[in-house]
């Protein structure tokens, strides 16, 4: 068998970096932690930018962390086909880093919210999605203050017309709807691809939705997606 | 070289809902205050030395294009002063 290393990537204020670690060895990958002031390591075959609050969210959630030097080495990674997933504060970097289109900006609650919701599978064809079916609802939960997606109408719509969103809110029959939207997310869109697919940010966390003593394991599947 | 302060404005773009703003301003009319829309806004003050007041102005903008606004997001504006 092959071995996947994944680096895990620690900035000030991660705080899911440990979680995500454990989540990908119970699948059988092979994580490590990877402080960014040291640098990418050499040879990894994926990257994860874990949820916490880097850089205490000052300026916007995922500003500072995104314009780090290593963030331009997950870049230059990431277009020479390195898988690279972001996961809530890690989704905000993606986005600030332009990694992938949008933004993720203050819940339109104003609050911050912690709390399981729905979520329905729009594209099965992308390596973070190819456990689930297409229109399958899955369970996650969600922990964040500023998981709002924002973007242009014009922009949307070529995201949606590329088939490049992962996933949206939804009840737990899979009717995306204002009410199961928890954030005001502009068409209910939690989570998006990069210009290509091997490259992805979602605000749910996978990484907590994994471990079989913690509950439901609805978030393995994403997770496999770095075994691809 | 003159010392210049560059003030950057950045604020969301029309459109993009501000759901801080809307609770202050329900705060506001709680108190009774009467108002037909607030909308909130990040200042930068920046100190620069700097060859002219463009020059200046150069550079917060490349400041604000770079990190202090998110294009995708938000409109901003610079105003150059002489330092006080």
């Amino acid at each position: 068998m092959v071995t996947v290393t994944i680096a895990v990537i620690q900035f000030g204020g991660s705080n899911c970096d440990r979680d995500s670690v454990q989540a990908l060895e119970s699948l059988g990958l092979d994580a490590e932690l990877a402080w960014h002031e040291d640098g990418l390591p050499e040879d990894v075959d994926g990257i994860v930018l874990p949820g916490g609050f880097s850089y205490g969210d000052y300026l916007r959630a995922g500003a500072m962390a995104a314009r780090s030097p290593i963030m331009a080495e997950v870049r230059e990674a990431a277009s020479e086909g390195t898988p690279v997933l972001g996961i809530c504060n890690g989704a905000q970097i993606g986005c600030e880093s332009s990694l992938t289109p949008g933004a993720f900006t203050t819940n339109e609650s104003a609050r911050f919210q912690c709390e399981h919701v729905h979520l329905r599978v729009e594209n099965a064809d992308t390596p973070w999605t190819s456990h689930y079916d297409e229109g399958e609802v899955v369970e996650l939960p969600i922990a964040h203050g500023e998981g709002r997606y924002e973007i242009t109408d014009d922009r949307l719509d070529e995201l949606e017309a590329d088939d490049r969103i992962l996933f949206r809110y939804c009840d737990a029959d899979g009717n995306v709807t204002p009410e199961a939207n928890p954030n005001g997310s502009k068409h209910s869109v939690a989570g998006v691809t990069g210009e290509n697919d091997h490259v992805a940010v979602m605000m749910p966390h996978p990484e907590r939705a994994t471990l079989s003593d913690l509950g439901r394991t609805d978030g393995q599947g994403v997770l496999r997606g770095f075994a691809e | 070289m003159t010392a210049f302060t560059a003030t950057v404005t950045v604020r969301l773009k029309r459109g993009v809902l501000d759901p801080e703003a809307e609770t202050t301003q329900r705060s506001l009319e709680r108190l009774g205050f009467e108002l037909d829309d607030l909308r909130s806004a990040d200042v930068f003050e920046l100190d620069l030395d700097a060859e002219s007041a463009d020059d200046a102005a150069d550079r917060a903008e490349e400041m604000a294009e770079r990190l202090l606004a998110n294009p995708t997001i938000h409109d901003y504006d610079v105003e150059v002063d002489p330092a006080e």
